[in-house]
């Protein structure tokens, strides 16, 4: 065991540090309020290759293993959700799956523009009634012979308006259920595409969550991602690696909570000395602390197992849930710290809760999780 | 052209101040390190400069004095965008032992501009950049606020009371250089991370160099009274409080 990280792992970690105080932190507050979508923050991260850190360096990508992946994302979480989610989604969920499915082609003309940053992807799972049961695929590729003719509808897609490239999971052979079900890249400028409002969120409202509409959309063959009827099993995949994501931002809003409420606690007195010293308050952050601390480790070794190369999916399923979970309780409390000014927006806590709620929905709610975990336990 | 950047190891301007040893030395431990913030920004302007393609810069190496414990903040100027970096292994005792450790290098690879930053932000020593210029007989410029090269028309802005001074020089010099000298720091991104791996960090033996002086005592300063936070429509309170606690009225 080593519980050491590596300069290269602390720098990553320093730097994403730095990009959340300097660039997020001014105007985070306005951008949640009005739902303004955070086009500058993410150009920036973008050039800086966060957007594609996992992407190999011939890819254009960063090259970095997973742990820098959650120290990033931590950091990045702390100050705002709603670029690391845009983070987590181009990453995890899009730029792995071409990079680990697609071909050469593929490779060169969709998956470097998204490594560098310079083009956002989106993963198209969620329907309507295909939440999370995602065998019940509503959205239909028919084989034409030389495309697949696209229609449907799916929901809650993070970065629906402002990717460039879709990742669409669609039904092409009903009789076969689940394995008749296609991967596809789509281009979101195809033509019979289109994208709902947006949504307008309880937390993570700079992020842009919209519906996508297909109706009569063709897409090239050589778009299928892996062989025919490998789509599902391509997003179960996805969402093995995308739960690491969303774990380390869990993790992160959680440990941003809680040094705001540290901070608070060192700083506010009541009856006579700080509120830290009165032990109904010590002890929530003792237990804040340590919860946080075990959803770091949980994270940190479902990386770790990815980085090996060894099965990292039951592993990532506990991450997720336990992130989640903390988060919510973590910012709950952080609230509760702040008394009354933790229910304003200044103090930057109450926003952090909003945002926590959605890591126990997205990418697999805590029960799915419950779901993956029991499984594994009996295989 | 080449430009060597003096880079100091300073503790995160957050950090808890401590000191062991009858409070002669500081104590380091759990001490988070980082890049002087005067000498980042030098370094940013150095690599303004080497990326303006007016200019002949094609070379710029960050210098420290010290031991091994800051070979990772070294690596984070590699990873900004230095060429290469220098660590000439040595406890740095005081300025002028700093200063002649630097000045030693250059002498067997000499540089055409010296950036130090205006101070550290641990010891305040304000005193490297000047002792650069004096060992090597270089124009020593102080205050520096604007640097900029053309072909060799080098010109200078200094920050003075009320206004600022441009003069010339030509090379080599050192400038010792403020804010104002560059925008921002910049933050090193994942490619510049992953290049820094294969940079070289040359590793120097120390120079035979006396130390001047020798620090015997550090005191903190004494800690700020407790503040009374007075309600905005209490203005009488504040009044009654100036006039009969504090006795400034």
């Amino acid at each position: 065991m080593n519980f050491e990280f590596t300069e290269e792992q602390l720098m990553i970690r320093d730097a994403a540090r730095d990009f959340a105080q300097r660039e997020l932190l001014p105007g985070v507050i306005e951008r949640d309020e009005k739902a303004i979508y955070p086009t500058e923050q993410v150009k920036k991260l973008g050039e800086l290759g966060f957007l594609g850190m996992l992407v190999g360096l011939d890819y254009d990508g960063g090259g970095m293993d997973t742990i820098s992946y959650v120290l990033a994302m931590e950091e990045i979480s702390k100050i705002d959700s709603s670029v690391s989610v845009i983070m987590s989604v181009n990453n995890s969920l899009v730029c792995w799956g071409v990079e680990k499915f697609g071909n050469e082609e593929q490779k060169q003309k969709y998956l470097k523009p998204m490594a560098r940053g310079e083009k956002i992807g989106a993963f198209l799972l969620s329907e309507p009634e295909a939440g999370s049961d995602a065998t019940s695929q509503r959205t239909t590729a028919v084989d034409m012979g030389d495309h697949y003719l696209l229609n449907g509808t799916k929901n809650w897609i993070t970065s629906g308006k402002s990717a460039s490239t879709y990742i669409v999971i669609a039904q092409t052979k009903p009789e076969l259920k689940h394995r008749g079900i296609n991967a596809l890249i789509v281009e979101a400028d195809s033509e019979g595409i289109s994208v709902g409002p947006h949504e307008n969120k309880m937390g993570m409202r700079a992020s842009d969550t919209h519906s996508v509409m297909f109706n009569n959309v063709k897409v090239p063959k050589e778009n299928l991602l892996g062989e025919e009827g490998f789509g599902f099993k391509f997003a179960m995949k996805s969402l093995e690696g995308g739960r690491i994501g969303i774990a380390s931002q869990a993790l992160g809003i959680a440990s941003g909570a809680y040094e705001l409420a540290l901070k608070y606690a060192q700083e506010r007195k009541a009856f006579g000395k700080e509120i830290i010293n009165h032990q109904a308050i010590a002890f929530k952050l003792a237990d804040m602390a340590t919860e946080i601390e075990a959803a770091r480790f949980f994270c940190l070794k479902a990386a770790w197992l990815k980085d090996q190369g060894k099965p990292y999916g039951h592993a990532s399923a506990m991450a997720k849930l336990y992130a989640a979970e903390t988060a919510m309780k973590v910012t709950t409390e952080a609230v509760q710290i702040h008394g009354g000014y933790g229910y304003v927006k200044e103090y930057h806590v109450e926003r952090l809760m909003r945002d926590a709620k959605l890591t126990q929905i997205y990418e697999g709610t805590s029960e799915i999780q419950k779901i993956v975990i029991s499984r594994g336990l009996v295989d | 052209m080449k430009i060597l950047v003096c880079i100091s190891n300073v503790p995160d301007t957050t950090t808890k101040v401590k000191f062991k040893e009858g409070d002669s030395l500081f104590d380091d431990s759990g001490v988070q390190w980082i890049i002087n913030p005067w000498d980042e920004l030098a370094l940013t302007r150095a690599l303004e400069l080497k990326e303006d393609a007016g200019n002949s810069v094609n070379e710029i190496c960050v210098i420290h004095v010290g031991g091994a414990g800051a070979d990772a903040t070294l690596r984070k100027a590699l990873a900004i965008g230095a060429d290469k970096a220098v660590r000439i292994d040595a406890c740095p005792a005081d300025a002028y032992h700093v200063a002649g450790q630097i000045a030693e290098f250059l002498k067997e690879n000499p540089f055409d501009i010296v950036f130090s930053g205006i101070e550290s932000s641990d010891y305040n020593g304000s005193s490297v950049g000047a002792m650069i210029a004096e060992f090597m007989d270089y124009p020593g410029i102080s205050s520096v606020t604007a640097v900029n090269l053309d072909d060799d028309d080098i010109q200078l802005s200094r920050a003075i009371p009320g206004g600022k001074q441009v003069l010339k020089t030509e090379t080599p010099f050192v400038a010792v250089v403020q804010k104002g000298i560059a925008n921002e720091p910049r933050i090193p991104s994942m490619r510049g991370i992953m290049m820094a791996r294969k940079k070289p960090l040359e590793v120097k033996a120390a120079a035979e160099m006396d130390v001047l002086t020798k620090s015997v005592k550090f005191e903190l300063p004494a800690e700020k009274g407790a503040c009374k936070m007075i309600e905005s429509e209490s203005a009488e309170q504040l009044v009654d409080l100036l006039k009969n606690e504090a006795k400034v009225l």
